[in-house]
């Protein structure tokens, strides 16, 4: 069948509102969003919240905001690509440049100001 | 043939033996000697030995704390056990009508399902071969009732396959096997398998793809009675002077293939899903209430754990109030079983070795999202005759699951209408507020059951990242970091144990979680009684 008319049928079937305009929920294995606020978005804030304030329960999702951390961007790029203790490493779903995004826009966000930014090299480097 | 020949004799060959010579009483001790469930490494626990009068600190009430609580206070020990929620069972959950649920983020929902509807967030299916937690529910009273994992009549279904029309799964499996008995059929009597089959074997593979593939007396797989006995018919056979069967036509090798869904057929099959599956009636939380009632006076609520301690005579815990904070607080005995999720435990001073202290931080947790839907009337039974069992679907509802029971009731009906897990998908729902990932999850399913639009009523989303007590659904074990970390994790250090699903080789299985916990309390009563 043709991706055409597959679409067509989709948004006949569903209206607009379970669209992925943006990349989000388009492919179980590797995220699409492109840009740094889009990923935050869809991803991040699940456990670090939409403001990177973290959340305490029995354990604690540390906060993104304010976070001196941050200021080094080699470390929140390798806790991205390999996870930190309960968190999950990112590395195969998510490509260099979109890590990249990710982490700058966490940087440069929630009262964070390190304005180096990140470049997909950085992180591709990193992976080795 | 001379004896050594034979092949040894299979423990089924002798248990026969037994039970031809000796009658029934005789084969039922022979086979619990001989370890009926030889495959599972379960055995009811038998603490023999005096405990002295020790005592044991239980951290968590989930099903290992649960069980460890259970097994060593009837043993003789002297028990506590702290729980940061305020009730007991942990993933063993089920939310029902009036169930408030705050996650992480301050996230609230009230969940609106009428009386007798539930969600189980966490467990939901219980194999056959799960002995610990199906001896459990036998001695502590819980009933269970078939949970139908495989219903032929459910739906495969893929955005960009048959035009995006769901297919029964009665459908794809009928027509994938009988296109592949075809195919075979077909390169036999070309003599296409004369090299690998001998003549002999192929005459018997004949008839095997014949009465496997349900092809006709000319082993093709057409419209006909041999295909509609597996796909069914356009018209059921019937009563009376019309009575007569349409018979339907299957849809062709090619097509099934390229759409994918064989992926699907299989789930069934595999021995963590083979028939017979059990849910407990009226929600999976039935079994912790069952070990509430044996040990529930034991179980402080409300107690979050901040700090582990020990040296060679106690363990201490210090905690603190987890909704109002205030005063730390402690407790401490002489042995500590501690069944915390390992996402938590990493964040807790504790004094265990550095061996230990590596394997509880070496294990990541995954992300899953379960949501249920409580919709007027139960469409899926009365439009299209689905009792039971899973839709799946690439849409990233992943999964919608029909209730196991009650079925033909008067009134609504609740769906598990995604259960996203492991995939991008799942950390997506969970970035979203819990009303948004109901309103996508009616929207999707909607593609597949168009009755959603105007029958959904509410729903309620649980992401299990944004779990409290579990920041995440189960530990991921990596092969390489099990190689590195399973055994130190499991070993007694120094006065605690742990126990949990993580530290099993059943992960996300409450299976897993009572054979560790039974594993560590066994272990530990050793050295108590050996002291």
């Amino acid at each position: 069948m043709h991706r055409a008319l597959v679409l067509a049928i989709a948004l006949f079937a569903t209206g607009a509102r379970a669209q992925s305009g943006d990349g989000n929920f388009a492919d179980p294995a590797h995220f699409r969003q492109q840009d740094g606020a889009a990923l935050y978005r869809g991803i991040c804030q699940g456990c670090h919240m939409p403001e990177g304030q973290g959340a305490v329960g029995a354990g604690a999702y540390p906060a993104l905001a304010h976070n001196r951390k941050l200021a080094a961007a080699g470390y929140p790029v390798l806790v991205v690509l390999q996870g930190s203790k309960g968190m999950p490493g990112f590395a195969a779903m998510l490509n260099d440049a979109q890590i990249a995004g990710v982490v700058s826009y966490v940087r440069s966000h929630f009262g964070n100001d390190y304005a180096d930014p990140v470049m997909a090299a950085d992180v591709a480097s990193a992976r080795h | 043939m001379t004896d050594l020949d034979r092949p040894p004799m299979k423990r089924r060959d002798l248990l026969a033996l037994i039970g031809a010579a000796a009658g029934g009483s005789v084969m039922y001790q022979a086979m619990t000697s001989l370890g009926h469930a030889a495959e599972s490494n379960y055995r009811p626990l038998a603490l023999d030995g005096n405990a002295k009068g020790a005592s044991v600190l239980v951290l968590g009430a989930g099903l290992a704390g649960l069980v460890a609580a259970y097994e060593l206070r009837k043993a003789g020990y002297k028990v506590q056990v702290l729980e940061y929620g305020e009730r007991a069972g942990g993933r063993c959950w089920s939310l029902r009508g009036g169930d408030r649920y705050t996650e992480l983020g301050g996230f609230a929902q009230t969940c609106a399902f009428d009386a007798g509807h539930y969600l189980n967030p966490g467990p939901w299916r219980i194999p056959f071969h799960h002995h610990a937690i199906l001896d459990y529910c036998k001695r502590l009273k819980v009933a269970l009732e078939p949970f139908i994992q495989v219903n032929y009549n459910a739906y495969l279904h893929a955005k960009g396959a048959f035009g995006g029309k769901p297919q029964r799964l009665r459908h794809v499996n009928a027509d994938f096997s009988g296109g592949v008995a075809e195919l075979l059929g077909k390169a036999a009597h070309q003599g296409k398998l004369d090299d690998a089959v001998s003549k002999e074997d192929q005459e018997i593979l004949l008839e095997a793809l014949r009465a496997w593939g349900g092809l006709d007396r000319n082993f093709a797989y057409t419209a006909g009675e041999a295909a509609s006995a597996r796909r069914g018919y356009d018209v059921d056979p019937g009563g009376g002077l019309n009575g007569a069967p349409t018979p339907s036509t299957p849809v062709g090798l090619s097509d099934i293939l390229k759409s994918r869904l064989w992926q699907g057929i299989a789930q069934g099959a595999q021995y963590e899903f083979q028939t017979t599956m059990f849910q407990p009636k009226g929600g999976m939380d039935m079994i912790a209430k069952a070990f509430v009632r044996e040990v529930g006076t034991l179980i402080r609520y409300d107690a979050k754990v901040t700090a582990i301690r020990q040296d060679d005579k106690r363990v201490t815990v210090t905690y603190v109030d987890a909704k109002k904070g205030g005063a730390k607080r402690q407790a401490s005995a002489d042995w500590c079983v501690c069944t915390i999720p390992l996402s938590i435990l990493g964040q807790i001073e504790m004094t265990v070795g550095a061996k230990m202290a590596a394997a509880i931080t070496a294990v990541p947790y995954v992300p899953a999202v379960k949501i249920g839907l409580q919709f007027k009337r139960r469409f899926w039974e009365e439009d299209e005759a689905i009792y039971g069992g899973i839709t799946t679907t690439d849409l990233p509802i992943r999964n919608i699951g029909y209730p196991c029971a009650d079925y033909g009731s008067p009134g609504k009906g609740v769906l598990l209408g995604c259960y996203a897990i492991f995939n991008t998908f799942a950390f997506e729902f969970g970035a979203l507020p819990p009303a948004e990932r109901v309103a996508k999850a009616v929207d999707w399913g909607a593609m597949i059951h168009p009755q959603y639009r105007d029958e959904f009523d509410s729903g309620v989303a649980v992401a299990w990242q944004r779990n409290p007590a579990s920041l995440g659904c189960f530990a991921n074990w990596s092969e390489e970091a099990r190689k590195t970390h399973y055994a130190d994790l499991c070993q007694i250090d120094g006065r605690i144990a742990l126990a949990g699903e993580h530290a099993s080789y059943l992960p996300a299985w409450q299976e897993g979680a009572i054979l560790s916990s039974l594993d560590a309390v066994a272990r530990l009563h050793r050295r108590v009684v050996a002291g």
